[in-house]
């Protein structure tokens, strides 16, 4: 199902000679396609002389790394104590219970807009004060959008 | 005539619809046929009135906030390019008390300049520190650093002029300085906002430390949660680069530093330092054991520096205006300033530099006014999910590391969040445990299976079984003394200091939660926070030698 087998093999070319090439790596790919497609886990694992196991093993303990494609918008809410002591877990009781394929909703644990909780983030922008009318019209536009 | 108008481009002002602001001032000023220059400055620190926005006049920058994308139109109506009156006027911004009152040394530009033009941060006494870093040896360097009590701002507190002489003294054909920019704690948002507000001071307090340990290479490890801060920085190392800056033949001098950004992939473990070092190179944010000290042997091997963002960007002004300068500042063995970040349930949040010896009660009340919400203060964190809960009777402690080692509790990063009377503690000590398991990099058992065992602890005493709770003490001690760092080995603090202070939220009151010997040894000589790694395994082993001599 890898679409992008000749856009992940220039990547690798790109990255593999930089000292400590995985990680800019997997961030250059998953840039570039929005996922690590787990078939080029093994031609990643080759050009930086690791196994499979150990690049399998870096993509899974870091959050933000997946290896399937996302939904069209990322949503995270921030779940941290600052956002709590706003209401941040209503926030995201009430992002959960919406049900859309236009999205999908993460917790992340601050998003240094701690003066500003509760506070989330669609794809890369960030929105502060979160109400559940704020969150409602912010979600209407991304399904007008797509 | 052209007028000069700033928007701040910090996050936090983003987040709030800043960039509207910018497009409809230059829409509306079009539309009037009017010239205004947009400067894209950082924030001054007053979240709650952002956006908040600055007209340059003759009697100085004059702001009005918080400003919507629909008060624009009035705003113009008012003739505001000039100062005319309107009701979102605040006065003076250098008159604000929230900011006059201040000691600002390292956020000294954050808010005033473009954060990305060169010139204006030179015209600031910008790279005057590097300069006078040229004429030194890198011994004296050190020295300058040693003299000023600057300590690890990530939280530990250990002395950066003794970490530095470390790695000078180490032979080795390379060394580096790495930016521990992964700034994870709740409450913390100096690092975000030095970045994107003053990132030439960060790359100027780097490229010192480089000259004064003679390191070649260095990486800013950046939180992916922070993709502004990415940005800045990397379009700041380029123009300082372009500019002779960074690179070969630094200043003429024939001095080399390169930068490098990297950015991290969401594990808050990777704040602790070792964790950092192993991400770097390319792998899971494993914690290393220690020794040997990342000054000896750290990334790739060979001796390396590792601060966080605010010690690295306070090296400047020690080097511009002398270590004695800057020790004038604080108190006891806590010299310098800290940028307190107020935040949480807080009516005007926002960053605070002061010298050490503020009290809590000032900063929530003065500057912090009291919670949004209009309720009673009950608790409030310091120092980041890994730091204790103060209620009451403990916010007129003076803000100083020892003090507030002696309280059981952390100064950490500084990050402050106020939570009013509706929080449950025991809730907020179950999500303690809870952000433990989640985020232990799994390397030892009492971090890896004892925050697992406490989430289920605490739902039994949540659920009434209040005989857990002395199985919850005895699971802290085990952590509290057996973890490797501080992610496991702090996450006790905010339990038991719930605990302790709400026993009612417990159901239970228990006369003392804390370890044996609370109050007289020193748990932690200097306070700790993961996630800006100043060597919380060293603090953990000072904890560790501490207990010995006590």
């Amino acid at each position: 199902m890898s679409q992008h087998p000749q856009q992940i093999a220039s990547i690798i070319a790109i990255h593999q000679d930089r000292p400590g090439a995985l990680l800019p790596m997997l961030h250059a790919i998953q840039d570039a396609t929005g996922f690590i497609p787990p078939e080029s886990i093994a031609q990643i694992a080759s050009a930086l002389n690791l196994s499979s196991a150990e690049v399998h093993g870096v993509i899974s303990f870091y959050h933000y790394f997946r290896i399937s494609a996302p939904a069209p918008h990322q949503i995270q809410i921030c779940c941290a104590e600052a956002c709590q002591s706003m209401g941040a877990d209503r926030l995201m009781q009430h992002a959960t219970a919406v049900n859309s394929t236009d999205f999908s909703v993460h917790p992340v644990y601050c998003l240094g807009l701690c003066a500003n909780s509760p506070a989330m983030m669609i794809d890369e922008q960030l929105h502060a004060r979160v109400t559940t009318e704020k969150f409602a019209k912010l979600i209407s536009g991304l399904r007008s959008a797509s | 005539m052209s007028f000069t108008i700033f928007v701040p481009a910090d996050s936090a002002a983003l987040a709030l619809g800043a960039d509207d602001v910018a497009s409809a001032i230059r829409d509306e000023a079009a539309r009037r046929n009017i010239t205004v220059t947009l400067v894209r400055n950082g924030s001054r620190g007053m979240l709650w009135l952002e956006p908040m926005i600055e007209v340059q006049t003759a009697k100085g920058r004059l702001a009005y906030g918080p400003v919507e994308a629909a008060d624009v139109t009035t705003l113009f109506d008012a003739d505001f390019i000039s100062g005319g009156a309107h009701p979102l006027c605040l006065g003076l911004t250098e008159e604000l008390a929230y900011l006059k009152n201040q000691q600002r040394l390292t956020f000294a530009r954050v808010g005033i300049t473009d954060p990305l033009s060169l010139e204006d941060y030179l015209a600031h006494d910008g790279y005057k520190g590097l300069r006078s870093a040229l004429t030194m040896k890198p011994a004296a360097i050190v020295q300058q650093v040693t003299e000023s009590g600057l300590r690890g701002r990530g939280g530990a507190a250990f002395p950066t002029g003794i970490k530095w002489q470390t790695v000078l003294k180490a032979e080795a054909s390379q060394k580096y300085i790495v930016c521990n920019a992964d700034e994870g704690d709740s409450g913390t948002f100096a690092d975000r906002m030095l970045m994107e507000g003053d990132p030439f001071t960060l790359i100027e307090g780097m490229t010192i430390a480089a000259l004064a340990v003679g390191a070649t290479q260095g990486y800013l490890y950046v939180r992916s949660e922070y993709p502004h801060a990415i940005r800045v920085l990397n379009k700041a190392i380029l123009l300082a680069r372009a500019a002779g800056y960074l690179g070969e033949d630094i200043l003429n001098s024939g001095k080399t530093f390169e930068l490098e950004v990297r950015k991290a992939a969401g594990a808050y473990v990777c704040g602790e330092e070792t964790a950092m070092l192993e991400s770097i190179e390319g792998r899971r944010g494993i914690v290393r054991a220690k020794p040997p000290l990342p000054a000896i042997e750290g990334l790739f091997g060979q001796p390396t520096v590792i601060n966080n963002v605010i010690s690295l960007a306070s090296v400047p002004v020690i080097l511009d205006k002398g270590a004695a300068y800057y020790k004038d500042y604080g108190m006891g063995r806590s010299r310098g300033t800290l940028p307190f970040q107020l935040a949480g349930n807080i009516k005007q949040g926002g960053l605070i530099e002061k010298a050490f010896g503020v009290t809590l009660r000032e900063l929530l009340y003065d500057y912090g006014g009291g919670s949004y919400t209009g309720r009673a203060i009950k608790a409030v964190q310091v120092g980041g999910p890994l730091g204790a809960y103060l209620p009451e009777s403990q916010w007129d402690t003076p803000m100083d590391y020892e003090a507030y080692t002696a309280l059981w509790a952390v100064l950490g990063h500084g990050g402050i969040v106020a939570h009013d009377d509706t929080a449950d503690m025991a809730k907020l000590a179950r999500y303690a445990m809870e952000f433990c398991a989640i985020e232990s990099c799994g390397k030892c058992t009492p971090c890896r299976i004892g925050a697992v065992r406490g989430v289920e602890v605490m739902d039994k005493i949540i659920a009434g079984q209040t005989a857990q709770l002395t199985l919850l003490e005895d699971l802290c001690d085990t952590m509290l003394h057996g973890s490797m760092c501080a992610m496991g080995g702090m996450t006790p603090y905010p339990v038991l200091s719930a605990l302790k202070h709400f026993p009612q939220d417990f159901r239970q009151p228990l006369p003392n939660p804390l370890p044996k010997g609370e109050g007289t040894i020193a748990l932690s000589p200097s306070g700790g926070k993961l996630d800006k790694g100043e060597s919380l395994c060293e603090s953990h082993i000072n904890q560790n030698a501490g207990e010995q001599h006590a």
